[in-house]
């Protein structure tokens, strides 16, 4: 019974970061690919580390990968943060057809 | 000295070596009593800067309520980026905004940008700590008057965390 709900994790884990490597190619620029990588990837990877978690039970290796999503949770946003303002800050336009760009007003960037 | 910042990073740190091995044999234990307790006399007062705030029990029983809101938005907002995602017509309206936050610890705003991140359609770009602005990255701008989008973006968590952090 609880392999099958492990399997069920890892499934939709898998489908949620296939979702986001299609959203890294079908998203305009590097905002919105950044905004579908980021979440998908994180949910589906997390979910993929449930699943396993789910699947060995509670010993080393389970362990490991529940700490393995309390990590990935801290820090994919962070890196996503960090990566959109470099991107921000080095000149990098919004697409076409982006409504506004309140950052640009207040900070230009060099 | 710092003495209890210390105390607490030693605790953690152990706790973690503990929890990523799972192994209670005395060998395990000393070199991971050994290893914690130079980390944390070497980086202890870096990591835990306010230790008083760890006693309030209140604190602890709002992260409980924190973490299920925070998976739901979570699956929301996946559950919204894939639909964008697999749309033919690709619905975006992209842009970014500026929001306010009443939030002044280091760990509530990291906290806070990084739940917004994670929830439907937006992602933090970058914040201005002294006037407590941050600029959202918004998948589909609903609203581009500063106080609107604070209420649509940041207000669900903020009044969570500022209970847990402040």
């Amino acid at each position: 019974m609880i392999e099958i709900a492990g399997i069920i994790f890892i499934t939709v884990g898998l489908l949620f970061d296939l979702l986001g490597c299609i959203g890294l190619v079908r998203m305009p620029d590097v905002y919105n690919r950044l905004q579908a990588s980021t979440k998908c990837v994180t949910f589906g990877t997390c979910s993929i580390m449930f699943g396993t978690f789910l699947m060995v039970g509670f010993n080393a290796t389970g362990m490991k990968a529940l700490l393995c999503i309390i990590f990935v949770a801290l820090t994919a946003p962070v890196s996503a943060h960090a990566l959109s303002r470099a991107a921000h800050k080095s000149g990098i336009k919004l697409w076409d057809k982006s409504v506004v760009d309140q950052y640009r007003e207040d900070c230009p960037a060099e | 000295m710092k003495v209890k910042s210390r105390i607490v990073f030693f605790i953690v740190v152990f706790g973690l070596w503990l929890l990523l091995c799972m192994a209670f044999d005395w060998e395990h234990v000393l070199i991971g009593a050994v290893v914690a307790c130079f980390v944390s006399l070497i980086a202890g007062d870096i990591f835990v800067t306010r230790p008083h705030v760890l006693k309030n029990p209140l604190r602890y029983l709002w992260f409980m309520y924190y973490v299920p809101l925070f998976i739901w938005e979570c699956l929301k907002a996946n559950l919204d980026v894939a639909y964008r995602v697999i749309h033919p017509m690709r619905p975006i309206k992209p842009g970014i905004v500026k929001v306010k936050t009443g939030l002044k610890s280091e760990t509530g705003l990291t906290f806070l940008a990084n739940s917004i991140t994670l929830t439907p359609g937006t992602m933090s770009v970058d914040f201005d700590r002294e006037k407590g602005i941050l600029y959202i990255h918004w998948i589909n701008v609903a609203s581009m008057d500063i106080e609107k989008a604070t209420e649509r973006i940041v207000a669900r968590f903020e009044r969570v965390l500022a209970k847990i952090f402040e």
